[in-house]
């Protein structure tokens, strides 16, 4: 459960080296876009070597790779692929190419005898991927979808607006179908860096269609993420109310009971359950205490 | 030689430091002020000046730097010495500029002895060759009005940059071209130096708010320019955007919060780099949301705290110098904009210098220690790249004293088991904010207590450091010659470090 992915250029030393320092959940150590073609076997480089030294690094990394259509995609899975990175972000998914990629990916971490497994997150930002994508999410190893907003409007001919009306039918579709799965929907990220606002009100419209987390491009968006996706004091409250009540019927041998005159039934103890459970992943429990 | 308390090997006469408290054992000792019956004679060139006042051999100048690195009059003062063929000049500028032209006169021997609170440029690397025939003396901005009136620093001819000067020789800077606002720095001066001489490109018949009196001032002199106006105010006033900076500066806001200073009527100060200025944004934040009124803010002043003057959210700026046009017309303007000396600002032994009534102070380092003494004098190849300033001043006032800086810099580590230059002793440091930790200075038993269980990521200084010798390992320490070639003094006047020439 990761509320915020943070997409960190691969070629930028001073970033990379700080990558731990702002809190993300993830991040993301980018080959694809933010990397020109004459740098990509320098942020491949940067990249590794930064994995291998350093001693300290953010509690979970992905490599978002070129995609599989890109002449650079084998020898980005050749030098980073090692047992310091927990999954590959794969841009332009489709089916097929995961599949592939799950075997190239097999072949190379038994060659290097890597320890630790290596998830996928398929990234969908074409209409192809979004038509796929119950399927993408059944394959084995594939951990989450990351919805990119711009390449799919781009795709779709479509024009980005603030509201974001134009995507709420991807939105929907990628977290409904990770829920099915149990993996996580991570929402594209919000594009005006300054603009603290407008990313609450696009993290809460992802929040609400089930996205599970958001990437960020700037630190400075992680903490409004993080609070957009974490149990609020007020739904922590409510969940501890839930659980106690659940206990005292318990305690009394009642099967069905209720709360502030409305019936609790198993969806809603579950709910509580949740909350409580990312509230204590996320130190909420902690800090609101 | 022997060492003060802090370890330090002392060879100057002056007093070792003997720890920040220890000035309250001694008496305020003030020399007179000069006459006050000084009738302004008005000439308009400075070799005149120099005619009229006799500068001569083993003479004390001094100087302000309120136009900063626009300032003309330091380096045509510079010129004059070297036509007239003067030498052994003592030279006291507040402050000393990469733009201050004074290298030849290091070269040729005219300067001895030089005395600031701040210098950084090419002069460093003359005087850490030992070019400089007498000692170079770093003070505090509160200590060089201490060490005027006291007549430590005896001035013989202050020459004083005024933007306006009216016919009864009052000076002013809020206004005229090269208007800097406040003349904080130069008042000391203007009180004890034997002879002020105003150096003005604007003269106005009457002035009804001034600065510099004209009862102190015994020349005027009207030249063309006294300065580039570009210079004069500093174009870096900008909150940082680097997430670094950001993540510091947040982290500095939501400790003091969580300690209870941003309170109704509490009073703070910042520097004015962009981690500084991105704090004291914060800290504005959390005032509108909880709708708290300072006391004041003091200090550099920039547009920031203009800003917050102007929404109400402090009631006045005690001000010892503007740093940008939007402070300078705040300053011409704002009643509750005050200008303040560098002695009501820092001067230990005033009654009630501001800095002792400030509940924080949020200033920078070069390099801290694990005592927590701080050196903004030297780089850690031991370069002269700063000075105190108001940093052991407003260190010492504070009640909470708040260091904020990146773990490293440019891969070198903040945090050193000694720092090379002790500018300000680790007993008025109380916390250190960094990006990857907080550190709170274990004589703050009561900080440390109150921010037990608290979120905050606290950790001791020295984990900090080796947390950074982990990431960019231990640099090769840069060795200093033998031969003292400078002292920093503090602000009661005792030597709390020696500057070394290079090896």
């Amino acid at each position: 459960m990761n509320r915020s992915y943070l997409f960190v250029p691969g070629n930028n030393p001073s970033m990379i080296q700080n990558a731990d320092v702002f809190g993300a959940d993830a991040v993301i150590f980018d080959l694809e876009d933010s990397v020109h073609v004459n740098e990509k076997d320098n942020a491949r480089s940067l990249v590794r070597d930064y994995l291998a030294t350093h001693p300290v690094l953010p509690k979970k990394i992905v490599i978002r790779m070129n995609a599989m259509n890109t002449p650079f995609y084998e020898a980005d899975l050749n030098h980073l692929l090692s047992d310091r990175i927990d999954a590959i972000l794969l841009p332009k998914a489709r089916r097929d190419d995961i599949v592939l990629l799950t075997n190239i990916m097999k072949q190379i971490c038994s060659k290097k005898r890597l320890i630790k497994p290596i998830n996928i997150i398929a990234l969908v930002d074409l209409a192809s991927s979004l038509l796929e994508v119950e399927s993408i999410v059944a394959i084995d190893g594939v951990e989450g979808v990351l919805f990119g907003a711009e390449d799919f409007a781009s795709d779709m001919e479509i024009k980005r607006s603030e509201t974001g009306e134009e995507i709420f039918y991807p939105r929907a579709r990628i977290a409904c179908a990770c829920k099915a799965y149990g993996i996580e929907a991570i929402d594209t990220p919000y594009t005006d860096v300054l603009n603290d606002e407008g990313l609450i009100q696009d993290a809460q419209k992802a929040q609400g269609l089930g996205m599970t987390g958001k990437a960020a491009i700037h630190p400075r968006q992680i903490e409004a993420i993080h609070t957009v996706f974490s149990p609020s004091k007020d739904q922590i409250l409510w969940a501890r109310k839930v659980l106690q009540a659940l206990k005292e019927a318990k305690d009394k041998g009642l099967g069905v009971f209720s709360l502030d005159g409305k019936m609790i039934d198993k969806p809603i103890i579950e709910r509580a359950k949740t909350i409580i459970h990312k509230a204590h992943i996320y130190g909420s429990v902690t800090h609101d205490e | 030689m022997m060492n003060n308390s802090l370890g330090r090997k002392v060879s100057h006469p002056k007093p070792p430091f003997s720890g920040s408290e220890s000035y309250r054992d001694k008496q305020r000792t003030r020399i007179p002020t000069k006459s006050q019956n000084a009738q302004p004679q008005f000439v308009t060139s400075l070799d005149r000046a120099f005619d009229l006042l006799h500068i001569r051999d083993h003479m004390t100048l001094s100087f302000h730097h309120h136009l900063r690195s626009g300032d003309f009059l330091i380096n045509q003062v510079a010129e004059l010495l070297i036509q007239k063929g003067i030498s052994a000049i003592h030279l006291a500028p507040s402050s000393i500029f990469p733009q201050y032209l004074l290298g030849p006169l290091i070269d040729k021997g005219i300067v001895h002895h030089l005395y600031t609170s701040y210098l950084n440029g090419p002069l460093s690397q003359q005087i850490r060759s030992q070019k400089l025939k007498g000692d170079l003396i770093m003070q505090t901005h509160g200590g060089r009005a201490r060490a005027i009136e006291s007549g430590e620093l005896q001035i013989d001819v202050a020459f004083l940059s005024c933007p306006v000067v009216d016919r009864q020789g009052n000076g002013s800077g809020a206004f005229g071209k090269s208007a800097c606002g406040t003349l904080g720095y130069a008042l000391s001066d203007m009180y004890y130096a034997k002879k002020v001489v105003l150096v003005t490109d604007t003269i106005v018949d009457r002035l009804d708010r001034f600065q510099f009196e004209g009862r102190y001032v015994d020349m005027v002199v009207q030249v063309p320019s006294i300065g580039d106006p570009k210079g004069i105010v500093s174009g870096t006033t900008r909150i940082t955007r680097d997430p670094i900076g950001l993540k510091i500066a947040t982290q500095t806001a939501r400790i003091l919060d969580h300690l209870g200073v941003i309170k109704e009527g509490f009073s703070m100060q910042t520097g004015a780099g962009g981690t500084s200025l991105a704090t004291a944004d914060q800290i504005r934040q959390l005032m509108l949301t909880q709708q708290v009124r300072g006391s004041f803010a003091s200090g550099g002043i920039t547009r920031h705290y203009v800003d917050m003057l102007k929404q109400g959210l402090f009631s006045k700026l005690y001000d010892v110098q503007c740093f940008d046009l939007q402070a300078v017309e705040s300053y011409h303007q704002n009643e509750n904009h005050i200008g303040i000396s560098a002695s009501k600002y820092g001067n230990p032994f005033e009654d009630h210098p501001i800095v002792n009534d400030l509940d924080v102070v949020i200033l920078g380092a070069t390099e801290i220690d694990i005592d927590f003494n701080v050196n903004v004098t030297t780089d850690s190849f031991g370069n002269i790249i700063g000075g105190s300033g108001g940093h052991a001043d407003t260190a010492y006032g504070a009640k909470i004293t708040v260091i904020t800086s990146p773990l490293a810099r440019a891969r070198i580590p903040l945090i050193k088991e000694h720092v090379r230059t002790i500018t300000t002793p680790g007993e008025n440091i109380d916390i250190l904010v960094t990006e990857r930790g907080i550190a709170i200075n274990p004589r703050r038993a009561d900080l440390i207590d109150k921010l037990a269980g608290s979120p905050f990521n606290i950790r001791p200084i020295k984990d900090l450091m080796d947390l950074q010798h982990q990431i960019s390992g231990i640099p090769h320490e840069i060795l200093d010659g033998n031969h003292p070639v400078g002292y920093v003094e503090y602000r009661d006047g005792t030597i709390i470090d020696t500057l070394y020439c290079s090896r």
